[in-house]
């Protein structure tokens, strides 16, 4: 499968027809996805069109975008007003938006051809896609196994060469740990970097969209699609304060002097093949020159309590709309309008969303507010400061992912907590708001997908990229593919 | 000091999520919070008297738009995901209180 | 209850609609008695993925009015989430201000009855969004319409400073008053732009002990009338409750009551505040705001001097009666009309009149205010001077007002064009009096012999005289001749 920048130029150099590639994308679907589950809705048609009037533009010498006729998935929680916008749960499951998100917006104005929607843990919550309502996504490299959430329809659909590079969201690491467990590039840019209209919200404070792709170069070419700023996000970064660089123009220069911050007492916490992993990523690096410094983050240790008090807070706050008054899911039952609330809500929402808005509507309930939520925004404080003393002292910083690789389907579904500690290596940046990126670094025992996170200040995603790029034009892991 | 939620606060809590759980789900739900919160707890650990507490990381603020009218919806692009409607209008069972709060 | 000495309490919850083209969050176009469900939007309707962004001018006038009220202006503010639960609240939170509003500590000025003012003080006001309209008349059934649903709301909370019914009217119209006069709000009450919320109880004193009557808040209020009308009810059943039970405040024990129009009675809604835990906290999907001096001093410079000082000093600097004053300063553009006329030095009172009389009915009739009648205030001045001077009479004086308003012309060459002038030569209406008299010997026979005649007599030949003149003698001056002669 091509990347998205090789398919695009081939496009556009009129060495491949849009039509084909989206012919090509949508019979390997056909044949797998209905053992991989990556995708909740395909809209053949609509792409075929699309691809159509790409393949005509360049017939007529027409210029054309940056992702022209190249097959484009996003994940379905972002509004389209083609189909459904699901975010994965029964209360949306017939919900359609009367309006396209500013991500797809960007795509059609790139030419991109968006072929589907992909699954994802309902409402982005959940590491591994298990919390979906509608369905089960399994991970191409081991069917048995999870492929990381909440962005896992996007990461599997990418890894099995389903569609050439997707967009998903992060919350707490949603793009960046599927992006591991399944072996692909997952970038989740800085806070504001990426408008936010149309995705529907599950953290307002930490939800950030970006994408997944095959390679380093690809998800540069998608950040230069979709980044930028939207007046109808008020948390959307102007030009003025943080202007959108051009991402593929000195991709390819590596960064001089390159100083990584490492975080020792950190790492112990990762299975040894995912810390082997990363000490040889790190070599990697060495034998580029680049000087690695160990650093502390002291506050580091509660981020996972300052996320999921912050988090959920918003999440009760931000799903209080879906309650079968104005749209979505209304339960039969109701016999009063309180009722219609309840019960609507009790039977659509899955456990997982349950469980969330109880503990965030908890934390700010009163008598608990100054103990749980306003503590932890304090924490948010305290962990902001530890990554600017980090990017005072280093370029980046480099740490895993995920403890762990792909874990089994219903291996920790009924312990929460646990499903909650897994999230310690990317729950930080979002709480920071900094970028990050994942991109494959090796493969354990059991051959499953490893991934080095790489951590850098705010609004430096074209550094960030570039030390990205270093690795992979040293080692071949990207090019691997699941031989599903 | 693990604070313990019991199911009398979860059915509480429930109310104000307007979340009609089962008693399965409630029996369920106290054990699992109550372990969550305890580590949660581990925020306590920190003393953080002299730290500000920090809502966004953005460096922005007065985002402001002018006042210009842009179009709306059609009453019909407005009403196409009702679950239930009367004529222009959205269609509840009758409100007897008044929780208003405005 | 005679017998009861007591001191009636009253605070205000005041919500006022802002008079911006759109709503607070998005561009619906604000709109009454519309189609239902047709100024709406993803945002309004609190549809998935949509975000709020903020209304400068919404913000504006919020911060106009607090600087009316005498308020100090946060430099620091932010917007935070309430949540309830309610059909007419798509998001079921209001995005509104809890901590930090953007304006706290003023007062507002309000008229009494021993004339001079007395202040109200004014603990915060804050800019939130309105609900939609939950419709409960179409059948067993209720209805939900969004159109109002993100309309910017200006909510005062005033101190509980007003000890009458007729204070809480006072500050009611005042309030209306100021709001219009800085344009930042139609305050239609029928129409819901103003909603007042009276929080009232009594301090019963009895034979040296103090009591507090349980607080109660009155809701539905939709006419200054029933504001007081309802606080009086209040004070009456509050007084018998306490006789008859004793009860006084305790902890949260304030009741709603909701205003009954036609049975003229408050209506128990809800005992108790039943516990609300409406879980505020800072709305993530906005920024905050920081006023800065610069913009501030440009909002400052926007103020214009207030109703209530206006119509003291027509009182006291022109002379004029409370009455007149308080109708000249009912809209701002009568009141402004009005002082410039009087800066070309003619008679204010007279000015007042021809404003007043003729000026505010014309206005009414167009539908217009005297400022756009087409009649400039040095022309009106001019009026008032030729009216004294005795040029015109005041019949006359009306009808060049409204040939004024027609064509926009010089009252001078109206009056002329018109024959309206008076005569004032003494020598020709002597001639004239001379000649009336000559011709009635029998009424000039009365007026000089006959006490009980003699009033009617003159009056019979002053008109005589005016009738020769063809309405063109001035009174005056005729009524003096008559009586130098008739001596
Ligand atoms: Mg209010
Ligand atoms: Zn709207």
């Amino acid at each position: 499968m091509d990347t998205a920048k090789q398919l695009r130029d081939k496009i556009a150099a009129g060495r491949m027809k849009s039509a084909d590639a989206v012919k090509t994308v949508f019979d390997r679907i056909e044949k797998i996805d209905s053992t991989l589950g990556a995708f909740l809705s395909l809209y053949k048609n609509q792409a075929f069109e699309q691809a159509q009037v790409v393949d005509d533009k360049i017939a007529a010498g027409q210029p054309v975008g940056h992702l022209a006729g190249v097959p484009i998935a996003i994940k379905d929680n972002m509004c389209t007003t083609f189909g459904a916008t699901t975010c994965a749960s029964k209360i949306l499951e017939n919900f359609h938006a009367p309006y396209n998100a500013h991500v797809v917006e960007k795509l059609h104005e790139a030419d991109a051809v968006i072929i589907g929607k992909c699954n994802l843990d309902e409402f982005a919550m959940g590491s591994s896609t298990e919390n979906s309502g509608l369905k089960q996504t399994v991970n191409p490299w081991d069917t048995d196994r999870v492929p990381g959430g909440s962005s896992g329809g996007s990461a599997a659909a990418v890894a099995a060469g389903l569609c050439c590079g997707a967009l998903g969201s992060d919350t707490g690491g949603s793009i960046r740990q599927p992006a591991s467990f399944c072996g692909v590039v997952g970038l989740k840019p800085t806070y504001g970097r990426v408008s936010r209209y149309g995705l529907v919200a599950y953290g307002s404070s930490l939800d950030q969209i970006g994408p997944l792709t095959q390679d380093v170069t690809d998800a540069a070419l998608l950040l230069n699609v979709i980044a930028g700023h939207d007046q109808r996000d008020s948390t959307s970064v102007p030009e003025t304060i943080a202007p959108v660089k051009d991402y593929l123009a000195e991709l390819e220069t590596p960064v001089k002097g390159l100083k990584i911050a490492t975080v020792p007492h950190l790492n112990q916490g990762a299975d040894p093949s995912v810390q082997k992993a990363i000490q040889d990523a790190l070599g990697v690096y060495k034998s580029l020159g680049a000087e690695i410094i160990e650093i502390d983050m002291p506050n580091f240790d509660y981020a996972i309590s300052a996320y999921y008090v912050i988090a959920t807070a918003e999440a009760s706050s931000n799903l209080a709309r879906f309650d079968g008054v104005h749209y979505g899911y209304r339960s039969q039952k109701a016999n009063d309008y309180v009722e219609v609330y309840s019960k609507s809500r009790d039977e659509a929402f899955g456990t997982e969303v349950k469980r969330r808005i109880m503990l965030g509507t908890y934390a700010l309930s009163s008598g608990y507010y100054d103990a749980y939520y306003l503590k932890a925004l304090k924490v948010r404080n305290l962990i902001r400061s530890d990554f600017t003393k980090a990017f005072d002292q280093a370029d980046c910083l480099m740490m895993p992912v995920s403890p762990t690789t792909a874990f089994k389907i219903g291996e920790k579904t009924d312990d929460p907590l646990q499903m909650y500690l897994a999230d310690i290596y990317t729950i930080a940046v979002n709480l920071a708001g900094v970028p990050g990126i994942s991109i494959p670094c090796g493969f354990d025992e059991k051959n499953l997908p490893i991934g080095l996170q790489i951590l850098s200040g705010p609004f430096s995603e074209d550094k960030l990229l570039r030390i990205a790029r270093m690795h992979e034009k040293q080692t071949d892991w990207h090019t691997r593919k699941p031989n599903f | 000091m693990a604070t313990k939620i019991d199911e009398a606060q979860v059915r509480r809590v429930a109310l104000l999520s307007r979340l009609e759980l089962s008693d399965k789900e409630v029996a369920q739900f106290s054990t699992q919070l109550s372990n969550i919160v305890e580590y949660i707890e581990k925020l306590n650990e920190l003393d953080m008297d002299n730290v500000e507490p920090l809502a966004h990381c953005l460096p922005i603020h007065n985002v402001l738009r002018e006042d210009i009218p842009r179009p709306s919806l059609t009453n019909d692009q407005a009403m196409v995901n009702a679950p239930q409607r009367h004529d222009e209008y959205f269609k509840v069972p009758k409100i007897l209180d008044d929780n208003s709060g405005a | 209850m005679a017998e009861l000495d007591y001191k009636i309490i009253v605070g205000l919850e005041i919500h006022v609609h802002l008079a911006t083209r759109t709503k607070m969050f998005c561009g619906c176009e604000l709109a009454y008695g519309d189609t239902a469900n047709t100024h709406v939007c993803p945002v309004c309707i609190g549809m998935p993925g949509s975000l709020p962004v903020m209304n400068k001018t919404a913000l504006e006038f919020s911060i106009l009015t607090g600087l009316a009220l005498n308020c100090q202006i946060a430099s620091f503010t932010k917007w935070d989430r309430k949540s309830y639960y309610y059909p007419d609240l798509p998001k079921n939170y209001q995005i509104s201000q809890y901590d930090l509003p953007f304006s706290e500590h003023g007062y507002i000025e309000i008229p009494v009855e021993s004339g001079g003012t007395k202040k109200i003080r004014i603990l915060r006001a804050h800019l939130e969004e309105d609900a939609g309209k939950n419709i409960h008349t179409l059948g067993n059934f209720s209805a939900v319409d969004l159109n109002r649903a993100g309309t910017p709301l200006l909510e005062i909370v005033t101190e509980p400073d007003m000890n009458s019914p007729e204070e809480v009217g006072a500050l009611a119209r005042e309030l209306q008053r100021i709001v219009r006069f800085l344009g930042v709000s139609e305050a239609d009450m029928q129409k819901g732009h103003m909603r007042f919320e009276p929080n009232v109880n009594l301090h019963i004193t009895r034979n040296g002990e103090v009591f507090k009557t349980p607080i109660s808040e009155v809701k539905n209020l939709n006419s200054f009338r029933a504001i007081e009308r309802s606080i009086a009810y209040e004070v009456r059943r509050q007084l018998h409750e306490f006789k008859e039970t004793g009860k006084t405040l305790q902890m949260g024990n304030k009741s709603t009551y909701g205003w009954d129009d036609n049975q003229q009675v408050t209506v128990l809604q809800r005992e108790k505040e039943e516990a609300h835990d409406y879980r505020y906290f800072p709305d993530p999907d906005l920024v905050p705001v920081e006023v800065n001096d610069a913009w501030l001093g440009e909002i400052k410079s926007r103020l214009c001097e207030l109703p209530i000082q206006m119509q003291l000093r027509f009182a006291k600097d022109y002379g004029l009666s409370d009455y007149d004053a308080g109708v000249l300063t009912a809209d701002r553009a009568t009141a402004e009309f009005f002082d410039t006329a009087v800066k070309f030095g003619a008679d204010p009172k007279r000015i007042c009149n021809l404003l007043t009389q003729t000026g505010l009915k014309l206005a009414n009739e167009k539908g217009t205010t005297v400022d756009q009648l087409g009649i400039t205030p040095e022309n009106l001045a001019k009026l008032a001077q030729m009216t004294d001077a005795g040029d015109v009479s005041a019949t006359a004086a009306t009808t060049i007002f409204e040939e004024m308003a027609a064509t926009g012309s010089d009252p001078m060459q109206i009056a002329e064009a018109k024959n309206l002038i008076q005569k004032s030569d003494v020598g020709q209406i002597e001639a004239l009096v001379d000649a009336v008299l000559a011709e009635n010997a029998e009424a000039v026979e009365d007026a000089k012999t006959n006490p009980k005649k003699a009033k009617k007599a003159m009056g019979f030949l002053t008109g005589q005289v005016i009738k020769k003149s063809k309405g063109q003698a001035n009174p005056k001056i005729v009524s003096q001749l008559l009586n130098k002669k008739l001596k």
